[in-house]
């Protein structure tokens, strides 16, 4: 109950131009913990990202991080904060090692204390032995795990991440969070955005954003067990003609999408016999599973997580 | 657009521990960057060599600028003509990336770290300035062939010059560049403003003869001055420098070259923290 926010921030709104990007957001991050902004494309995580790492100037709202306005110290939270981009941002014609001296210089850091950390940080991510090679030599998992060195060669106590699994594959996007789940244990905390369901689940909370306005905060597992039961879909060549006899005959609300359909099942697992005798006329699968944060923003939301983000 | 963090970044710009530090971190990334660049390198130094070489021997037969004195053979005078083509066109190059860098690249982690942005012009500034300096003074080298004697401190006020015309040229790619959104309307800009703005420095042709409204854009051009600067330094020592009488003075040239670049200088750092 005692912890500590790593960041507030309160009823932040951003427009570009016309056109409105953050829309009263108010969220805490605790310190020392995995934080995770998830939403559709275009929903607004990354301008939040950008308005948290400093790079776009607050326009109205105001943010506080560990514990400092981010308006009136800038420098000092810049100092505090490491951030990793989704685009690289190490020079690929320098070599690992000469892109953390840039970095190291850049905060100010001495050559014995920038030499020492260079080689932990490295040594850390694994790459020690790939130091004097040129970044655009790396692939795109090493070239990650770069970019987190560089974010983290300052010994920040919050790490900024934006979509930090873009580009990966299973076995190092699984490497990523593997390190990433050992930062608050050694002070660090851990904010990253993400449009994978699967990422947010990582995170000890998460914030759901959706068109500029958070949807939901709060623990993974708590914001499932609100939707409550199971989910149950069925695939369905007539699926508004099943979603329609659904409720005239057994009185379920049910959404359709396609060819899907889906809804909310609390009895669970033992209705799901006689459900599949019923529909199996008009079925081509059925499947029942433990609500999902997809679920989740579905439910807050009203429409499907991959559906109408615009491109931000 | 966001003018109160401007501010704010201006104000705090002395606390940063990181300061001058910086700025030579970033000049040093572009050094290194140019020079792992083997056709950058081959293109910067052979392209003047060869607008000198085939522009001052094409025209050579038919075309000698008059001076006081006589006349002085063309690939003569077009040669300080292609020192400044050079820095002009190093500097701007130099600033280039920082259109894409800004957005995806290196420029982003620069731009989010304790570092007030006059360090970070300051860096790009040198960065540019150096490289320019490099392939310049290769250049000059080759002076004696254009019957230019080189004298120690003709070489010294050269390279002085070159420095301060280095520093004025890449603020100025850095403003431009500062506000671009796209490469390809930098292209742009460099083909209506600094290609003339180069060829209307009395680096291609003196101005006597030539209409009087031209001769007034030639006049109004403040490269005009760092190139009759650098004429007239190549010449130092001299008695009659071999010069068109409408070469400005020296100590002209010299006051304004300094002037632009202390304007030019207080530009890029006025954009940049606006951001």
């Amino acid at each position: 109950m005692s912890s500590v926010e790593a960041v507030t921030v309160r009823d932040v709104r951003y427009r570009y131009g016309d056109r409105i990007a953050l829309d009263g957001v108010t969220l805490d991050v605790t310190s020392q913990s995995i934080f995770g902004l998830l939403g559709p494309n275009g929903g607004g995580k990354t301008t939040l990202f950008r308005l948290l790492s400093t790079l776009s100037p607050l326009q109205e709202g105001s943010v506080q991080v560990l514990g400092r306005n981010i308006k009136d110290d800038l420098f000092e939270v810049r100092r505090r904060i490491g951030v990793v981009f989704q685009s690289p941002s190490l020079d690929p014609k320098l070599t690992v090692r000469e892109n953390l001296t840039h970095h190291a210089r850049l905060y100010g850091l001495t050559r014995s204390d920038y030499q020492k950390r260079i080689n932990e940080s490295l040594a850390i991510v694994g790459l020690s032995d790939r130091s004097n090679e040129r970044v655009e030599k790396l692939s795109g998992g090493l070239a990650r795990r770069a970019e987190l060195a560089k974010g983290l060669l300052h010994r920040p106590e919050l790490l900024i991440l934006d979509e930090p699994s873009t580009g990966l594959d299973p076995a190092a996007r699984y490497d990523l969070w593997q390190y990433l789940s050992t930062l608050p244990q050694q002070g660090v905390t851990v904010l990253t955005t993400t449009h994978l369901m699967e990422e947010a689940e990582h995170c000890q909370a998460i914030a759901i954003i959706n068109k500029g306005k958070l949807v939901a905060v709060g623990k993974p597992r708590d914001l499932r067990a609100e939707i409550g039961g199971e989910v149950v879909t069925i695939e369905s060549k007539n699926a508004v003609e099943l979603t329609r006899r659904l409720r005239e005959n057994l009185g379920i609300e049910a959404e359709t999408r396609g060819n899907t359909v889906r809804f909310e099942q609390s009895t669970g697992y033992r209705s799901l016999p006689s459900l599949i005798e019923w529909a199996e006329p008009m079925m081509e699968s059925i499947s029942i599973a433990r609500p999902t944060l997809e679920d989740v923003f579905l439910k807050r939301t009203g429409h499907r997580f991959w559906g109408e983000g615009n491109d931000e | 657009m966001s003018n109160s963090r401007a501010l704010s970044d201006v104000a705090v710009s002395v606390a940063p521990g990181s300061t001058f530090g910086a700025a030579l971190t970033l000049a040093e990334r572009e050094v290194v960057r140019f020079l792992r660049q083997p056709h950058r390198v081959i293109g910067a130094l052979l392209q003047p060599i060869i607008f000198w070489l085939f522009l001052g021997m094409g025209l050579r037969g038919s075309f000698r600028p008059e001076t006081p004195t006589g006349s002085l053979p063309y690939d003569e005078y077009f040669f300080p003509g292609v020192l400044a083509m050079i820095v002009l066109f190093t500097a701007i190059f130099a600033t280039i990336s920082v259109i894409e860098d800004r957005k995806q690249g290196f420029l982003q982690g620069v731009l989010v770290a304790p570092v007030s942005r006059v360090w970070i012009v300051l860096g790009k500034v040198l960065g540019g300035t150096i490289l320019a300096l490099m392939q310049s003074l290769l250049f000059l080298a080759l002076a004696p062939f254009a019957g230019i004697k080189l004298t120690v401190a003709s070489v010294v006020g050269a390279t002085l010059l070159l420095i301060i015309l280095g520093i004025a040229l890449t603020s100025l790619g850095f403003v431009l560049a500062w506000r671009m959104d796209s490469v390809q309307g930098f292209h742009a800009i460099m083909s209506v403003v600094l290609f003339p703005m180069w060829f209307l420095s009395g680096s291609v042709f003196p101005t006597d003869g030539a209409p009087a409204w031209l001769a007034w854009i030639v006049k109004l051009n403040p490269l005009t001055y760092g190139v009759a600067a650098l004429r007239r330094i190549l010449y130092v020592g001299q008695e009659t420098a071999p010069l068109p009488a409408s070469v400005p003075s020296l100590t002209l040239s010299i006051a304004i070259t300094i002037g632009f670049t202390i304007v030019m200088i207080a530009w890029a750092t006025k954009t940049a923290s606006r951001r």
